[in-house]
């Protein structure tokens, strides 16, 4: 793929980069609230239970809103600009950061139904989700 | 219980923010704001019982202490306050709950950031070997000190900075409210013209155009340059004063009249909807306390990090319908003579982003407005003024109700 600020996996969220490494999106779920969570922590935020579950997602989500960065954001992405941020948010629920690839910069729009795609970063081990449309 | 009448600004001491402050230190800095805001009071040194500083960058820890001595004070309250850009507004009604509990009497809250530069590249830092200007071409890093969510989930995408967040907000309001580059310029160009009529302002001396601010290069779509703050230094400080001494200060006191605070979010992925922000939780909050309407008001001092923070926090503070604020500023006047002033500073945008020092100019300049001495910018016949800072990708907010009567 190409140079990325790489993330740091505690023992909590080392589940989640290995999932995304075998091209598997999972977030938390609470089994006591039935609420799913992200980004992943020690206890629920609805109930307090310490007794997370994770659970592979569905991937497909909608974009909630997106930018295309033209000047890069950190120097680290300083070959892959414009490029488009967005936040995703998943069909069951959590909205999170990721990038949308695989399509021309000036489609990309709010409300946009989009999937999971898996990506490796230079220079690391790590497998980072992205989206694609659908 | 409330905040209300409890206590009142009556020192200010504030830097021209500056593009670069060479090799002072921060503490040189807010030591200099600090004797002009007790000066400014007509106080004295030792009248000082109270001190609110932030987070400085190179301290890493113990900072009231450090300031403190490095003062010569010995407060019986001392406060780190760390809202990012409700900082400055969030440090006021602390020190006004802190004189209220009887925790001191006269409180300084103590703003700034250093920009050593400049540097070969024109930057404020000494250039990495990945940076431009740098050896290397880009390769990945991992964030090193940063073990925040955000460092783990946003990062990598490259979801840092604020330029990116803002632009996702901006996004977003005009999906859900429809919102034109126009009208968003319009915030910018009508804070050029206040901070026209301010000597201090750092863009003083340079006419901005609807047009200017369209021509400039696209940082994040749909955010031009020119409606995105320029990274300044300065400090600014504020004296707050017990209801009984602020009747021996040589200015007439800003009475502080309410506050409201809320921090919703870290990640703008857990950003509440547009209908929900905590804009609104603290304004709502300020006004309720001071017993008045925004409509009551007659300076709006608002954070102003993008064009589109004025826009959002106009219309989530109640001074326009929701969804309206884009037209709410192309029909009125934002300027000091206009018929909804806002800004008068100039802003951030005109005046200076110098770190927390820039979100407190919004409470510096409520002040120093209702205090009546604006200068060539008061607002006339002004007797209420609301002043809101917001921190992170509008995920801290704080706001104050500032009057001339208690």
């Amino acid at each position: 793929m190409s140079a990325r600020l790489i993330p740091a996996p505690t023992e909590l969220t080392q589940p989640y980069w290995d999932a995304a490494g075998r091209g598997e999106l999972v977030i938390q779920f609470c089994p006591s609230c039935s609420q799913s969570t992200f980004p992943p922590r020690a206890h629920c935020p609805d109930c307090g239970s310490s007794d997370l579950k994770w659970q592979a997602v569905s991937g497909r989500g909608t974009i909630y809103s997106y930018t295309i960065a033209h000047r890069p954001p950190h120097p680290v992405f300083a070959d892959q600009c414009p490029m488009a941020i967005a936040v995703v948010e998943l069909e069951e629920g959590p909205r999170l950061i990721s990038n949308i690839v695989d399509l021309e910069l000036e489609n990309v729009t709010v409300g946009m139904a989009v999937q999971v795609a898996f990506e490796s970063i230079d220079d690391s081990d790590v497998v980072l989700p992205v989206f694609s449309p659908v | 219980m409330s905040l209300k009448g409890v206590a009142a600004a009556v020192g200010l001491g504030e830097l021209a923010p500056a593009r670069y402050t060479g090799e002072a230190s921060i503490l040189d800095l807010l030591s200099e704001v600090a004797t002009e805001a007790i000066e400014d009071a007509g106080f004295k040194k030792s009248d000082i019982d109270g001190l609110v500083v932030h987070p400085i960058g190179g301290i890493p820890g113990f900072v009231p202490a450090t300031v403190a001595e490095y003062l010569g004070l010995q407060p019986t309250f001392a406060e780190l306050v760390d809202l990012g850009g409700a900082t400055g507004a969030g440090m006021v009604w602390r020190a006004a709950a802190a004189i209220q509990a009887g925790m001191c009497t006269s409180c300084l809250c103590l703003t700034g950031t250093r920009r050593r530069g400049p540097f070969p590249g024109g930057s404020g830092k000494p250039a990495k070997s990945n940076e431009p200007g740098g050896r290397a071409r880009a390769r990945s890093i991992t964030p090193k000190r940063d073990r925040s969510p955000q460092a783990e989930f946003d990062m990598p995408y490259g979801m840092l900075g604020a330029n990116v967040g803002y632009a996702m907000l901006a996004t977003r309001y005009t999906h859900e409210y429809g919102l034109t580059d126009i009208q968003r310029a319009k915030v910018a160009v009508d804070q050029r013209k206040n901070a026209n009529a301010n000597p201090r302002a750092i863009f003083y001396d340079q006419p901005l155009t609807t047009e200017d601010v369209l021509a400039s290069e696209i940082i994040c779509e749909p955010l031009h340059m020119l409606e995105i703050v320029m990274p300044s230094a300065g400090a600014a400080a504020v004296l707050v004063t017990s209801a009984d001494r602020a009747r021996d200060a040589k200015r007439p006191p800003a009475w502080l009249l309410g506050a409201g605070e809320s921090v919703t979010h870290s990640s703008f992925a857990q950003a509440p909807g547009l209908d929900a922000t905590g804009v609104g939780i603290a304004a709502r909050s300020a006004f309720t306390q001071a017993g008045i309407k925004p409509s009551d008001v007659g300076l709006a001092s608002l954070y102003d990090c993008y064009t589109i923070m004025v826009l959002l926090t106009l219309e989530e503070a109640g001074f326009c319908p929701r969804g309206e604020a884009g037209a709410f500023v192309e029909s009125h006047d934002l300027t000091y003579a206009g018929n909804f002033p806002v800004n008068t500073h100039g802003g951030q945008l005109s005046f200076g982003q110098p770190g927390m020092a820039g979100g407190m100019s919004h409470v510096t300049e409520a002040i120093r407005q209702i205090q009546g001495r604006g200068g060539a910018r008061q607002v006339p016949n002004l007797e209420l003024a609301y002043a809101h800072g917001n921190g992170g990708i509008i995920a801290e907010q704080a706001g104050l109700v500032f009057g001339v009567e208690r």
